[in-house]
């Protein structure tokens, strides 16, 4: 599997958005010209060892020239792991399947959500947006996607072939992935490697509008200003976005207008601390809070549940109510949360 | 005295209902969880009072019939079994909490009282103060646990359970009822010291040399917040210095080790939890802060960094005590679980750690390692443990013979077998100069000229 990335993009390029734009590290043109040159050319560059792994870059890049799956596959040629080798072991092992993990699910039928590692929602996906649904779920599923935060983009290019077999097996038309980064992985990331995908991802937000819009006559606006927290994936994707406002629209919330939205949105530094960077963690959880605190934001809606796990608590203690989004869409169905 | 005649005077002292002889009753105190050999007591005793022990003790000394004081026997190294008969003297009526004192921070309780007791009790009652809790059941008793140099969530910083006794009463073997320490002067019960320190007598010896009966114990400051950070490393090597520098900062409650092979993001890792509390937000920031920044080049070298944890994760971490020990126990099933813990230098952390690995591949178990470091860092206890599942026999006998192996590793690494099983107590007396061990059978034999007490326990 070869990354699908072409260097002409980047001669003719004038911005270097890539990197001129990145939050995490300072370059002007010139520099950016010369370190996107470098890297093209494989050589070493400061750009591999301080790459936060934010994914931002690739959200950047209007060309969709890959700049952030480059840096990826330059860090592992290279032996550079932006985390601790303890710590890059426990995440690969933590994905291997065991006897407990289930394979197969005869049962299921379309429509089906595929839950990741995230067996706790399915206790939440409930409710009128949830009827008939069936899930997927478990490490025979899991995306892998995650190994691009540790610069081991080879375990995903070796697991996710199967990964894509066992779900493909089930025969499904479309699967709905409720995790970010799995939709990211069966569209962005196999697109860029040249990856088949025997059916359609689609997005949690897409299937979530859909439900919404055949329930409008149920909606009650929910009339509160959220900050929305976005993730990391989201930069490989930005274009389902557009559902995650009509979704806002119909539901009667007010995106706050702030400084980290949009393409200027914070990590929610989970990644960051996972890879030791604690004073970065620290501070762009802190600025980001505040910023949500500053545009007077009344929940802090998540879409990815690790940025939940990892953000939650400090949104909590400033005054905000972190909220996942599915749970945000049935509040304004008048359901009950558990 | 017949039997039936002492059933008669033992009921007479506690009265028929906590007196029995009846089989079930006596099948229940013939074992433990662990995999000693059950051996049936004659009675089973459950007073009250320390005068009804009293009581008991001169009736049992005048017959010579042994006499084996018990909590809620969860040693799981056959320390309250009845390998002679005799009286097992359940303590566990005995669980009043008798005086708190706040400024002085001490408690003084009766040997039946449970730790799920006296946390509750605190956390009610005392919600600024907390004793050192060990990971054990909430049944366990806190005079057993001293009895047997227990450690706790506060080890790590003041040592030992049995180094926060403050005083202790006593029934010797004679019948006769002894305190030490400064209520043996008056009511407070704050201090052994500066006398000369004969709790060590008793601390330690499983029952052989008196019954404890009430206990003075040191409380300590409970802070409002606590929270965990797991560092992680590949190389056990690198455990000691982890440990060395994080004691250093001052900074932490409480540090534990794990190494386990399942769940596979635990495998061939070493996990050390490092503990942290405070009052407010900002005390606990500037903890992890030093913790963090005492390791940063053990971080920058890439051998070893932080966990970030699920919140389930963390959850299962910050529990007192920890129920995911007990879900280990039940890993194979029918309920079974023994472990040696060792008391070892923190040097030979990494040998250790080998030693396991050794010994569960040879026998084909699975096992867990959990460890504490005790009083910034002089020492620490490391558990070598293996579930089993009582319904097979094959099972209990790698169990056992993996349990047997570990405390010969023990001793083989120069480490302390911590409330060893009697047939490793025999082991340590024979290894021990002989002077010493003469000593041990001297003071044994003055505090218990006619061997009635918990006999098979530290017999030379």
């Amino acid at each position: 599997m070869k990354l699908k990335f072409d260097k002409n993009f980047c001669e003719k390029c004038t911005t270097y958005d890539c990197l001129t734009k990145c939050q995490y590290m300072r370059l002007d043109v010139e520099s950016a010209k010369k370190e996107i040159m470098r890297l093209i050319n494989g050589e070493e560059t400061f750009i591999l060892n301080e790459c936060v792994t934010c994914y931002a870059c690739e959200e950047y890049c209007k060309k969709g020239n890959h700049p952030f799956y480059l840096i990826t596959e330059l860090q592992e040629s290279k032996g550079i792991l932006p985390a601790p080798k303890p710590i890059v072991k426990q995440w690969i092992n933590m994905a291997i399947p065991t006897r407990k993990d289930t394979q197969y699910f005869p049962n299921s039928r379309e429509p089906v959500i595929s839950l990741c590692l995230f067996p706790e929602f399915m206790r939440e996906l409930r409710g009128k947006l949830f009827e008939g649904v069936s899930f997927i779920l478990g490490r025979h599923f899991y995306c892998q996607l995650a190994y691009l935060h540790f610069g081991k983009p080879s375990v995903i290019k070796e697991r996710l072939p199967k990964i894509i077999e066992n779900i493909a097996r089930h025969g499904f038309k479309e699967v709905v992935f409720f995790h970010d980064e799995c939709y990211s992985t069966f569209t962005s990331y196999a697109n860029a490697y040249g990856i088949e995908v025997p059916f359609r991802p689609v997005h949690f937000f897409e299937y979530l509008y859909n439900k919404l819009k055949a329930l409008e006559d149920k909606v009650k606006p929910l009339n509160v200003r959220i900050a929305y927290q976005r993730n990391c994936s989201t930069r490989l994707t930005p274009d389902k976005e557009q559902y995650l406002d009509r979704i806002f629209e119909l539901i009667g919330v007010e995106r706050t207008q702030r400084e980290y939205d949009k393409e200027k949105a914070l990590c929610c530094g989970g990644i960051f601390r996972g890879q030791q960077r604690y004073d970065l963690f620290v501070d762009v959880q802190r600025r980001n809070v505040e910023d949500m605190v500053k545009s007077k934001a009344e929940y802090c809606v998540f879409n990815c549940p690790y940025c939940y796990y990892t953000l939650a608590e400090r949104v909590y203690k400033a005054g905000i109510r972190p909220i996942m989004l599915h749970q945000l869409c049935r509040l304004a169905l008048g359901e009950t949360l558990r | 005295m017949n039997k039936k005649e002492v059933h008669k005077a033992l009921a007479e002292i506690v009265g028929e209902e906590y007196v029995s002889d009846s089989k079930e009753d006596l099948y229940i105190y013939s074992r433990d969880p662990g995999l000693a050999e059950p051996h049936e007591a004659d009675f089973v005793v459950l007073p009250k009072t320390v005068e009804e022990v009293q009581k008991i003790v001169q009736l049992a000394n005048k017959e010579r019939i042994p006499v084996i004081p018990a909590g809620a026997s969860l040693s799981l190294s056959g320390l309250t079994i009845p390998y002679k008969g005799g009286i097992v003297i359940d303590l566990r009526r005995m669980d009043k909490i008798i005086e708190v004192n706040r400024r002085s921070r001490y408690v003084v309780i009766e040997a039946g009282v449970t730790h799920g007791k006296l946390k509750a009790f605190l956390e009610e009652q005392y919600p600024d103060l907390c004793h050192s809790l060990p990971e054990a059941p909430p049944s366990a008793t806190v005079v057993g646990n001293l009895m047997i140099h227990g450690q706790g969530h506060l080890a790590q910083q003041y040592g030992f359970n049995s180094s926060m006794v403050t005083g202790l009463e006593i029934v010797l073997s004679s019948g006769e009822i002894c305190r030490i320490g400064s209520c043996a002067l008056g009511s407070y019960w704050f201090s052994l010291e500066p006398f000369p320190i004969p709790a060590g007598l008793f601390l330690g010896w499983f029952g052989a040399t008196g019954i404890v009966t009430k206990a003075g114990l040191r409380l300590y400051p409970k802070k409002k917040l606590r929270d965990v950070e797991v560092f992680v490393v590949e190389d056990p090597n690198l455990v000691p210095e982890v440990i060395y520098r994080v004691t250093h900062t001052e900074m932490a409650e409480d540090i534990t080790t794990s190494a386990q092979p399942y769940p596979l993001m635990f495998r061939d890792i070493v996990m050390i939890q490092i503990y942290i509390t405070g009052d407010e937000e900002e005390e606990l920031e500037f903890k992890r802060k030093l913790i963090w920044s005492s390791l940063r080049d053990i971080i920058n070298s890439k051998e070893g960094g932080f966990m970030t944890l699920a919140p389930n994760m963390k959850i299962a971490f910050l529990e007192r005590p920890m129920s995911n020990i007990t879900r280990f126990a039940d890993v194979l099933k029918g309920g079974g679980f023994v472990y040696c813990g060792a008391i070892i230098p923190i040097d030979m952390f990494s040998t250790a750690l080998k030693k396991l690995f050794e010994i569960a591949s040879r026998n084909q178990v699975t096992f867990s390692h959990t460890g504490r470091v005790i009083g910034r860092g002089h020492c620490m206890m490391f558990s070598f443990a293996y579930p089993f599942n009582r319904e097979d026999p094959e099972s209990m006998e790698k169990a056992r013979k993996a349990i047997q192996e570990s405390y010969i590793a023990t001793l083989e690494i120069g480490g302390i077998p911590w409330k060893p099983e009697p047939p490793i107590q025999r082991v340590l007396l024979e290894k021990m100069p002989r002077e010493t061990a003469e000593l041990l059978k001297r003071i044994r034999s003055l505090l218990d000229p006619n061997g009635i007490m918990n006999p098979g326990n530290w017999s030379v």
